[in-house]
């Protein structure tokens, strides 16, 4: 192992440039699936975690919703211990694969990192590392040795098996619970396998952790709709379960509400991403579900799922993707990474453009006829308000069109379980610090309470939902 | 796996119908709920409505057409074999009440799905009067069960080879002329749901579909399966899939279903070149 990164006096250290993450070049990867981040070297990782300057109060871990030991699992890599790395990892995280891809690292970690907070330095790539070491791990088949206290004979039922209950799961089943995951599709992972592309988190790394957890004994009971196939109230009271967890996410795409969304080749980016990722579309015919490869592709947004929507449409074969937003990139809500990625890959930004209506001929989109805006005054949110500019309208070509203007709380489940309190939003009421619902022995956490939010924040609901159930299980009163 | 224990061909070579172990989703069913099917783990998702539930057995029953490489997948299992995945039951279930008199109408696959719904109405104490049709004979699917849970039943053929020569639409016009119908229940292909409910417009009879849009999910997440209801965006997935045929907006449900035409055609043709 090299040790002479060890050995580096702290000036040494300091003089090391942040190391760029490797990535797979532009042009090649629009035209692919493959993963996008190619990942470090040892020895390029070992540089980087070398820049870390161990401090004495770690801001960092105060930044990470889930409180890795990150000076911890740095540390170990600077001494060659990888094992003792992934370690420190599996102490708090079930995901640490999924979790260095896709968490928004600068605004949380990173964003506290004491090194970045020095003029002319960036934060460690505390992301990017925790990526590596989760790779190493996967790929030289290092297993979470944990040992599993006797079984404790309480069963919890968690329903949906994306980032919050994934991590009510392992956790339980680490105390020695009997853990059941119901997932409504035939494959487990929630958003992590039908939203996010996969170029940007290979779905072998969500079948691999997924795997991870059926080693702690945790069961999955896939094709199982809670508020339909079963009910919350039959879990507790028939099937004998302890407690239940609901994190089913917010499922429910937001439509526009303007004319012509009823026209062939309008998407919502859920269902655009769901033919894509869980189906596998982009395989299509080896897979039997077909998809729409447009020739110039529109995306209606600026988040996080319109970029991964507008670089899927790029590589499905589309000419041209615009992505279409009343605002201006400063406002957009993407990471500035994701951003940065789709205009690599070529990727059009048509800034200050709002949508007025889809227009098309025999049920078919042919365009959508846009206005141009300008920024106003700040509205409630603290962002200028986009004001239209008169007699600007136009029609933007599109044979494609995608909408990817978020998401909100589907109301299947809550529809019909009795005592579950929602909000003016229809998000399940739960305690902040608990994740206990109004509904006694049932607890809630990810984008079924949060709204519309990260992988990573879902994980500290689930994280502390978690607690909560094994001292309810363990005695304490609801 | 979701096992097959009866397989029949109801018209030979298109029309097949197959009794699924699914205890759970049996236990919960209720008439006009569906359920996803997945033949393989390549498949897509396939809606379904359900045929017949058997709470005891534990079965659930669908009949279907072969009509691309998903239905041709589903017709090549074997008693023993099975779908890889079913999900349900999903929907809302048909409203069930004594209405009086109710009139259900059946096109080809669509008397499969009526069935259960027009033995509800009975038990409910309804007057059921059936109109079943198809476009030949060999097509016409559960003559005898639809007989034995209807009051009256008509058969309508479009090429004259049994009952009346003509369309259901026929039929019922004489069914409304001489009698008072408070509802109407039609299921089958979109053109007859489309000109049943142009019908009891004219007499201002309540009229019920069921509809079939192309579906990923089933459970409200994707919004593939949207359609016009009076002016407004519905999810057939979990708004429906019964709506009010009156305020269906079937044209935009036609072009809708053809979203994939290509890419289907593409894919039959590729399994089938195949098998050669």
């Amino acid at each position: 192992m090299n040790s002479s990164v060890a050995d580096m006096t702290k000036k040494e250290r300091r003089a090391i440039p942040r190391q760029d993450m490797n990535e797979r070049d532009a042009k090649e990867r629009a035209k692919c699936f493959d993963e996008v981040t190619l990942g470090y070297s040892l020895q390029e990782a070992q540089f980087e975690a070398a820049r870390c300057i161990q401090c004495k109060d770690p801001a960092c871990i105060k930044g990470c919703p889930v409180g890795i030991d990150i000076p911890g699992f740095l540390d170990c890599i600077v001494q060659g211990d990888l094992h003792g790395s992934i370690n420190k990892l599996w102490e708090r995280t079930a995901l640490p694969a999924v979790c260095g891809r896709v968490c928004p690292q600068e605004m949380q970690c990173e964003a506290e990192c004491v090194v970045g907070l020095k003029e002319g330095r960036e934060p460690v790539a505390i992301g990017n590392l925790e990526m590596f070491i989760a790779d190493w791990a996967r790929e030289n088949g290092v297993k979470n040795e944990v040992v599993i206290p006797p079984a404790t004979g309480k069963k919890v039922a968690v329903v949906g098996s994306g980032p919050a209950g994934i991590t009510v799961a392992g956790d339980l089943a680490l105390k020695g619970h009997d853990v059941t995951v119901f997932e409504a599709f035939h494959r487990a992972g929630g958003v992590l396998l039908y939203g996010i592309p996969e170029f940007r988190l290979a779905k072998d790394i969500v079948d691999y952790e997924i795997e991870g957890l059926k080693e702690l004994g945790v069961k999955i009971e896939y094709d199982s709709v809670v508020g339909r196939t079963v009910d919350v109230d039959e879990l507790l009271e028939e099937m004998g379960y302890d407690a239940v967890f609901i994190g089913v996410g917010a499922g429910l795409p937001n439509f526009l509400g303007i004319p012509g969304e009823e026209l062939n080749g309008v998407f919502s980016a859920n269902e655009y991403l769901t033919r894509s990722n869980l189906m596998k579309a982009f395989d299509f015919p080896k897979f039997d579900t077909p998809i729409i490869p447009g020739t110039n592709v529109a995306i209606l947004g600026a988040g996080n799922v319109a970029m991964d929507a507008a670089r899927t449409a790029l590589r499905l074969g589309a000419k041209s993707v615009k992505i279409v937003y009343r605002r201006t990139k400063e406002e957009s809500p993407s990471r500035q990474i994701e951003l940065h990625h789709a205009g690599e890959e070529g990727v059009e930004f048509e800034f200050l453009t709002s949508p007025l209506e889809f227009v098309g001929t025999d049920g078919k989109l042919s365009g959508i006829r846009c206005e141009r805006m300008e920024l106003g005054e700040p509205d409630e949110s603290g962002r200028r308000r986009p004001i239209p500019v008169k007699d600007s309208s136009f029609v933007l070509d599109c044979d494609l069109a995608i909408i990817a203007i978020g998401t909100q709380a589907n109301p299947l489940l809550t529809n019909v379980t009795k005592g579950l309190e929602l909000n003016q939003w229809g998000n399940i009421k739960a305690d902040e610090k608990s994740g206990k619902t109004t509904k006694e022995k049932v607890w809630a956490g990810g984008d079924i309470t949060l709204g519309q939010a990260t992988v990573i924040l879902a994980m500290g609901t689930g994280r502390d939902a978690a607690n909560s159930i094994d001292a309810y299980l363990n005695g304490e009163s609801w | 796996m979701y096992r097959i224990i009866k397989r029949e061909e109801m018209a030979e070579g298109t029309i097949v119908l197959n009794e699924i172990e699914a205890p759970q989703i049996a236990k919960k069913a209720k008439p006009g709920q569906f359920v996803i099917l997945i033949a393989n783990e390549n498949g897509e998702r396939i809606p379904l409505t359900m045929a017949d539930v058997d709470k005891e057995k534990g079965t659930i029953t669908i009949i279907y057409m072969i009509v691309g490489k998903s239905t041709e997948l589903f017709a090549s299992l074997k008693v023993g074999e099975g779908y890889a995945h079913i999900v349900g039951p999903l929907g809302s279930p048909t409203h069930i009440e004594n209405f009086g008199t109710v009139v259900c109408v059946g096109g080809g696959t669509g008397t499969a799905v009526l069935h259960p719904i027009a033995r509800g109405m009975k038990e409910a104490g309804n007057e059921v009067i059936s109109i079943v049709g198809s476009r030949t004979k060999d097509y016409l699917i559960l003559e005898d069960k639809m007989s034995k849970i209807s009051n009256e039943l008509h058969i309508c053929t479009d090429d004259g080879t049994k009952g009346r020569h003509g369309f259901v639409t026929d039929e019922l016009r004489e069914i409304l002329e001489s009698k008072k119908v408070d509802l109407v229940v039609a299921i089958g292909p979109v053109p007859m749901m489309k000109f049943v409910s142009l019908l009891t417009k004219e007499y201002s009879v309540p009229t019920m579909v069921s509809l079939n849009p192309i579906m990923v999910d089933g459970t409200g997440m994707c919004g593939g399966c949207r359609v016009t209801v009076g002016g407004e965006i519905k999810f057939a997935c979990v708004d429906g899939p019964e709506f009010d045929g009156h305020q269906v907006d079937f044209d935009n449900l036609m072009q809708r279903l053809t979203a994939y035409k290509h890419e289907e055609e593409h894919s039959k043709e590729c399994m089938l070149n195949k098998k050669v």
